[in-house]
């Protein structure tokens, strides 16, 4: 929490995009997290990428839920649309949203408490329906709000501030979005702005639910020795895996790829995930062998970070309702709401 | 890459930027802080421990800060340091119980100081409270030189210069006045231990033309001139006046020029506007005053006719620039331009036709002393120069600090020690970490532009020849004013032991000036890869050591820094500290023979 606010000056040789707008036009409200808080980084890697892919803020709409996690949409994109849900029904709120407004791009962002506990069947069928939504999930392991408790990714073995050792075990974001069908799952590091930045690039540009799992740090509760959440243990037990970067439509044609260590992954829009292992023997489009890897690294004590999973043919929500192209907000009054009789009309139909 | 070698004073020292481009590095935050308190004697006396003369230089300095002022660079204008100085002149209380104390018992050492001018009595300042002997022979009946006869009494009034000279002369300075030095060689050999020429540059340039001797009557040599209104022998200029040059003597030329009887005056620049000498403020209050400026007029031929000068023809010019510099140049036509009287402010140089040349003391090829950039002496032991008779003109705040100098150098020549011997600038640092979210100085960001100076009303200035003309900051604009400072000197200190690298400290910053990196092989390659490139290679890169989890570097672009502490404020474990520096500038009395005397004052 700080009392300073934050200036706004400008200086001879500040960027600007192509929108003219700076980096400072992206931000929201001062943060009131802790200082060293690694959901206030996960801000700024949301701030930089939208700034570079030069999204309109009024194009986009922010929604979360409840906890630490779910303040961050006030701190970034002061000119989007925006809503704060009770705990836990943040896919809801985003599954409505979208369903009036599919030409929006949403962002939600929820934490471990809010997804993975009381939020988990909103996280899974979020997740098995595909909506059209970048999911982020700013992982600290433990209930910040509430004091330092273990959250349901917290790991088996791992103590909290006052030493105790945690003996249920943990949801891995990541594990599960893939066994649920999920289209993109990958997972990063607020400590790694390198990884970060491309990855939301690339779940905006996902035609689809793109879950990111972000490991946040908690400083205040969990960031000691015995955690595996720290910002120590995850840097010294992060493996990333691959790397992701998203080419935006107009620059994916002349873009050349290397061949072999890169594949580009076309989407609908013409842009392209340029997608690049880090491990040879790493198959991100193959759902058993993610799966098998995760286990594989989990077991090992590792934290595999990167774009793990990625089918970008799977449809989206709205394809798969077959639902009109066009937003239901832009509809007259009178196309979408016909009248008693046409309802009549329809039910008719059906008898 | 290597990290930043903090306790080498000079890092901290060139972040606070005036400070640093001060030539007597006065300590401008720290005083506009003490403004911003109400604390105008104080601000007045940690401004007075450098320069001397606030109250003179807070209205005329030539102002080498405000250029280097962070603010200029995050805003239109930097901070308007000069006039907060004028602030504190203004509204002190009686200083007089502050000054230094000096000694009854003298230390037996004569000093004899040519010129009464800023440097001499600013060596008088430093040498007299250390129980020196200073004599001071000046040629007129006043003392302050140029800054008595060379700057109009409406820019500069003559009861300021009365005070602040008086403090240094009612020390006991054995001030001599109407009694000019006519042999150096005669002085010498009254035994004086050392002896200090300050006696400026008194002689204006010439600008010899067809017509200049049959025109002489109404063509004055610009500074001769101003000193001759200065006292009062000349009253009375022509209606149409044409000022020769256009450098800050030409603008006090052309605005005194109006306040005699002149109508119609026009500066006359040889090249454009980005060529000009003045500086911006005095050409802007110049053309306030409705003097006209034409440039790329080069002088020809001044034309008389029946021994009445009528006026003179100019070559009209055009030049080829590049990048700033002219590369060619012709003339395009000649143009007649009608005068009653002009006035040449081409410049000005030093003199010495007093300083026998078989003395021991050298003069090079262009007749100027040869004197030590360092120690101030010349190539005669004991004879030291100082202000514009040193180098040639300069400005005050540079004899300011030449008469600082100097004094070190004398107190070191009688005392047989090294004129070369000077003890370093140091820097301390303490923290200014009050508790959980509160600092002890005002780091909220104040967005307010410059405050506009007032004026007296065009209507009533040329009334009166001595009518000041600024009339100095109100309390609302001296309150807005100094919360425009950034508070440079209050330092961004990293400990690279303490540093998480959670990034907060980047993620907040509003300026980007912050980046943590595995480094580059060299520096200007780091800086391209910054979270914002530092562009601006002035200004210093703050390197840390390798951080504990990574190894990587924490690199901080100094250039676009508001010191609003952010960074320290949102630092979970406190790697970032926010600390005021104070440079320790070392003047004659600490380079006491006897360390262990304390400087005193009443």
């Amino acid at each position: 929490m700080s009392f300073i606010t934050k200036p706004k000056v400008q200086w001879s040789g500040q960027r600007r995009n192509p929108l003219g707008l700076t980096i400072r036009d992206y931000e929201g409200g001062m943060s009131t997290l802790c200082a060293g808080c690694g959901h206030d980084s996960v801000t700024a890697a949301l701030v930089q990428a939208f700034w570079e892919l030069a999204i309109k803020p009024e194009q986009v709409i922010k929604m979360s839920g409840i906890g630490c996690s779910s303040k961050t949409p006030a701190y970034f994109l002061n000119g989007a649309h925006g809503f704060n849900s009770v705990h836990g029904r943040m896919p809801s709120v985003a599954t409505g949203a979208l369903a009036a407004h599919r030409d929006l791009i949403a962002v939600g962002i929820s934490g471990d408490g809010d997804s993975l506990s009381i939020g988990m069947g909103q996280f899974a069928h979020a997740v098995r329906r595909n909506i059209n939504l970048l999911y982020i999930i700013e992982n600290n392991g433990v209930y910040g709000l509430t004091k330092g408790q273990f959250s349901a990714s917290a790991d088996p073995g791992s103590k909290s501030k006052a030493g105790i050792e945690n003996q249920q075990q943990a949801i891995d974001p990541v594990a599960a979005a893939i066994s649920l069908g999920g289209s993109f799952a990958a997972r990063s590091f607020s400590g790694d702005k390198e990884q970060l930045v491309p990855l939301i690039k690339a779940g905006l540009a996902h035609p689809g639910c793109a879950v990111l799992d972000v490991i946040s740090p908690c400083v205040t509760f969990n960031d000691h020795e015995g955690s595996t959440k720290s910002y120590a243990w995850t840097r010294e037990n992060h493996e990333s895996v691959t790397t992701a970067d998203l080419v935006e439509p107009a620059d994916a044609i002349e873009t050349s790829y290397r061949e072999g260590s890169e594949v580009p992954v076309r989407l609908h829009d013409d842009s392209v995930i340029r997608f690049r292992k880090l491990e040879a023997d790493y198959d991100p489009g193959d759902r058993a062998h993610a799966l098998e890897y995760l286990e594989r690294h989990r077991a090992e004590g590792k934290v595999v970070t990167g774009l793990l999973y990625l089918d970008s043919d799977q449809p989206e929500f709205h394809q798969l309702s077959g639902t009109a192209l066009e937003p239901l907000r832009d509809f007259d009054y009178e196309r979408l709401n016909p009248g008693a009789e046409a309802l009549e009309e329809l039910q008719n139909r059906m008898r | 890459m290597k990290p930043t070698e903090t306790g080498d004073s000079e890092y901290f020292h060139r972040v606070v930027d005036c400070q640093w481009a001060c030539p007597a590095h006065t300590d401008i935050p720290e005083y506009i802080r003490l403004i911003a308190q109400g604390r105008f004697t104080d601000a007045y006396m940690v401004n007075r421990e450098s320069n001397i003369f606030p109250g003179i230089l807070g209205r005329v300095c030539d102002r080498p800060c405000e250029p280097a002022c962070r603010r200029g660079r995050v805003d239109e204008k930097p901070v308007a340091i000069c006039r907060l100085k004028r602030v504190a002149a203004d509204h002190k209380d009686d200083i007089r119980a502050r000054l230094p104390t000096v000694p009854e018992q003298k230390n037996g050492k004569r000093i004899a100081l040519i010129g009464a001018g800023c440097a001499s009595l600013a060596v008088c300042n430093d040498l007299m409270p250390l129980g020196y002997e200073c004599t001071i022979f000046e040629r007129l009946d006043v003392p302050g030189g140029l800054m008595r006869y060379n700057i109009p009494a409406f820019r500069l009034p003559a009861e300021v210069l009365d005070e602040e000279i008086g403090y240094i002369v009612d020390m006991g300075v054995d001030l001599r006045l109407n009694s000019p030095v006519d042999s150096m060689k005669s002085l010498l050999d009254e035994g004086y231990d050392a002896v200090f020429v300050g006696s400026g540059a008194p002689k204006g340039k010439e600008l010899s033309l067809p017509g200049r001797e049959e025109g002489d009557a109404n063509i004055h040599i610009g500074i001769e001139w101003l000193e001759s209104v200065a006292f009062g022998h000349t009253k009375k200029i022509g209606e149409k006046v044409l000022i020769i040059g256009v450098g800050n003597t030409a603008m006090d030329c052309c605005r005194t020029s109006l306040r005699v009887g002149a109508k119609d005056v026009k500066v006359m620049a040889r090249k454009s506007r980005e060529f000009f000498k003045a500086s911006d403020w005095e050409l802007e209050d110049a053309e306030e005053e409705q003097v006209e400026i034409i440039i790329n007029h080069s002088p020809k031929e001044f034309v008389v006719e029946n021994g009445k000068l009528k006026g003179m023809i100019f070559e009209v010019m055009e030049y080829d620039t590049e990048d700033g510099r002219i590369t060619d140049s012709r003339v395009i036509e000649e143009t007649f331009i009608e005068a009653d009287d002009v006035i040449l402010a081409i410049g000005q140089e030093t003199a010495f036709p007093w300083i026998e040349r078989d003395i021991g003391i050298e003069f090079n090829e262009w007749d100027e002393p040869v004197v030590d950039r360092d120690t101030y002496q010349s190539t005669l032991p004991g004879v030291f120069f100082g202000g514009d008779a040193a180098f040639g003109p300069e400005n005050i705040i540079w004899a300011v600090e030449h008469g600082h100098q100097a004094a070190i150098s004398i107190h070191n020549f009688v005392h047989d020690k090294p004129v070369s011997e000077r003890l370093p600038r140091m820097v301390k640092l303490s923290t200014r970490k009050m508790g959980i979210h509160e600092w002890s100085y005002s780091n909220d960001f104040e967005p307010a532009a410059r405050r506009q100076m007032e004026h007296v009303p065009l209507t009533e200035r040329f009334r009166e020849i001595d009518t000041e003309v600024e009339l100095g900051f109100t309390a609302e604009q001296t309150a807005c004013e100094v919360e425009r400072c950034l508070n440079c000197d209050i330092q961004t200190v990293f400990f690279d032991k303490l540093c998480i690298e959670c990034d907060a400290c980047i993620d907040i910053c509003p300026t980007q000036c912050l980046t943590i990196t595995p480094g580059a092989e060299n520096e200007s390659a780091v800086r391209e890869k910054l979270t914002a490139p530092a562009e601006n290679e002035d200004q210093p890169l703050y390197i840390s050591e390798q951080l504990e989890q990574t190894g990587r570097l924490m690199i901080k672009d100094e250039n676009v820094c508001l010191h609003c502490g952010l960074c320290a404020e949102r630092c979970p474990t406190a790697a970032w500290d926010m600390q005021k520096s104070f440079v320790d500038i070392p003047y004659a009395r600490d380079h006491d023979v006897m360390p262990c005397r304390q400087r005193q004052t009443g």
